[in-house]
C-alpha cells in the first residue's frame, strides 16, 4: 500500500474537497437571511439554473474526458431522442432518457466511427 | 422523542425513495465513468472514493484528475477544480431560504451545503416549496443520502472496471449524465427559470470558447442575471 501514502495526492484532494467547500459556505454565510418570496431570492434561482444548464450544455457540445470520442452529431441525436420522447410520452423521465442513452449506444456500435 | 418519530421517518423515507431510480442510477454510471478515469488518471482506489466524497462535484473532479495527470502545479489543479464548481454558490444561496426557518442553527445549513449537487438540488427546488418546511431537511437528507451512497459505490467500481469496460459501455454510462440533466432542466417551471434554462444552454459552450475555468461563472453572470432582468421587465409589464 505504498500508493496509500502518496501524500502530494492526498494533499491535492483535500485541497480540492476544500476549495469547492468555500463556495458552498459562502452561500450559507451570504444566505442566511433571504426569505424564499424575496427578489434576491428569484435572482440567485435564475443564476444557479443558468450555470447548470451552461454546465449540462457544454458536457454535450464540448466535453472533457471519454464523451469527446463520441462525434457531436451522436451526442445530439440522442439528446434530440431523449427529448422527444419526453414530451412525445408525457413528460416520462424514464422513458426519455432510455430512448436518448439507446439511440446513442446503437450509434456508437453501429455507425462507422473511429471510436 | 417518540412523538416525533413518525413525523421525521416519512420525508426521510419520501427523499429516499424519491432518489432510487433515475437519479442513483444516472449518479452511479457517471461515477463509474469517473472512477476508471480517476485510475487512468493516476489516482488510487482511496483517493477516487475520497475526491467523490470530499468535492461531491463531477465538474471539479473531472478538472482536478486531468490537471493531476498532466503534472500540473498544486495550485494550479486546485484553482481549476474550484472555479469548475462555482456553480454551488447560486445553488446553494437559491436552496438556503428554503432551510433557514427549519434550520435555525447555522452548523446544520453548513452540512446542507456540503451535499448539495445537482440532483438533491433539482429535488428540493421542484418540491420544496410545496413542502411543510420542518419536512424539508428530512426530506433532503434521505435524498442526498442514496445519491452520496450511490456515487461512492459507483466511484470504487468505476476504478476497479477500468479498463475491464469496452470503450462504447464507458462512452454510453458518461453520455446517461447528460440526457438525464437535459430532461430534468426540460421540465423546469415557471417563465424565470425557463428562461434562464434557455439562455444557458447558449451562454455555456459559447462562454466556454471564451475562458475555459471561468465560461461558467461568466454564464450565470450573464444568463442568469439576464433572466432574472428580462422576467423582472414582464412582471412589470404584465402586472
Amino acid at each position: 500500500m505504498a500508493e496509500f501514502l502518496d501524500w502530494r495526492l492526498w494533499g491535492i484532494v483535500i485541497l480540492c474537497g476544500l476549495a469547492t467547500y468555500i463556495w458552498r459556505a459562502l452561500a450559507v454565510v451570504v444566505g442566511g437571511r433571504v426569505s424564499p418570496e424575496s427578489e434576491a431570492f428569484k435572482l440567485f434561482s435564475c443564476v444557479a439554473y443558468a450555470m447548470v444548464a451552461g454546465l449540462i450544455s457544454r458536457m454535450v457540445m464540448l466535453p472533457e474526458g471519454v464523451l469527446a470520442e463520441a462525434p457531436l452529431a451522436y451526442r445530439l441525436v440522442g439528446i434530440g431522442v431523449a427529448v422527444t420522447v419526453f414530451f412525445a410520452m408525457r413528460r416520462n423521465l424514464a422513458a426519455g432518457v432510455f430512448a436518448g442513452v439507446a439511440a446513442f449506444a446503437l450509434l456508437i456500435v453501429f455507425a462507422h466511427t473511429p471510436v | 422523542m417518540p412523538s416525533n418519530y413518525r413525523n421525521k421517518g416519512g420525508p426521510i423515507a419520501r427523499g429516499m425513495i424519491d432518489a432510487i431510480g433515475m437519479p442513483a442510477l444516472t449518479l452511479f454510471a457517471s461515477m463509474i465513468g469517473y472512477g476508471s478515469m480517476a485510475r487512468e488518471a493516476g489516482l488510487t482506489l482511496w483517493t477516487s472514493v475520497a475526491s467523490t466524497a470530499l468535492t461531491w462535484g463531477l465538474p471539479g473532479q473531472i478538472a482536478m484528475i486531468e490537471l493531476y495527470a498532466l503534472g500540473a502545479p498544486v495550485l494550479a489543479v486546485v484553482l481549476a477544480s474550484s472555479a469548475a464548481n462555482a456553480r454551488f454558490l447560486p445553488m446553494v444561496l437559491s436552496v438556503m431560504p428554503l432551510f433557514n426557518e427549519a434550520l435555525p442553527r447555522k452548523r446544520w445549513r453548513y452540512l446542507v451545503a456540503q451535499f448539495m449537487s445537482l440532483n438533491p438540488w433539482a429535488a428540493i427546488m421542484r418540491h420544496g416549496p410545496g413542502m411543510n418546511p420542518a419536512d424539508r431537511p428530512p426530506y433532503y437528507a434521505g435524498f442526498a443520502g442514496v445519491c452520496v451512497s450511490s456515487a461512492l459505490l459507483g466511484t470504487g467500481i468505476g476504478f476497479v472496471l477500468a479498463g475491464a469496460l469496452s470503450r462504447e459501455v464507458t462512452l454510453t454510462l458518461v453520455f446517461l449524465n447528460p440526457v438525464f440533466f437535459t430532461l430534468v432542466f426540460a421540465d423546469a417551471r415557471g417563465r424565470a427559470a425557463i428562461m434562464a434554462v434557455l439562455a444557458g444552454v447558449v451562454a455555456g459552450p459559447l462562454f466556454h470558447l471564451v475562458s475555459h475555468d471561468w465560461g461558467l461563472i461568466l454564464t450565470g453572470a450573464v444568463a442568469g442575471v439576464g433572466a432574472y432582468l428580462t422576467d423582472r421587465v414582464l412582471r412589470g409589464r404584465h402586472g
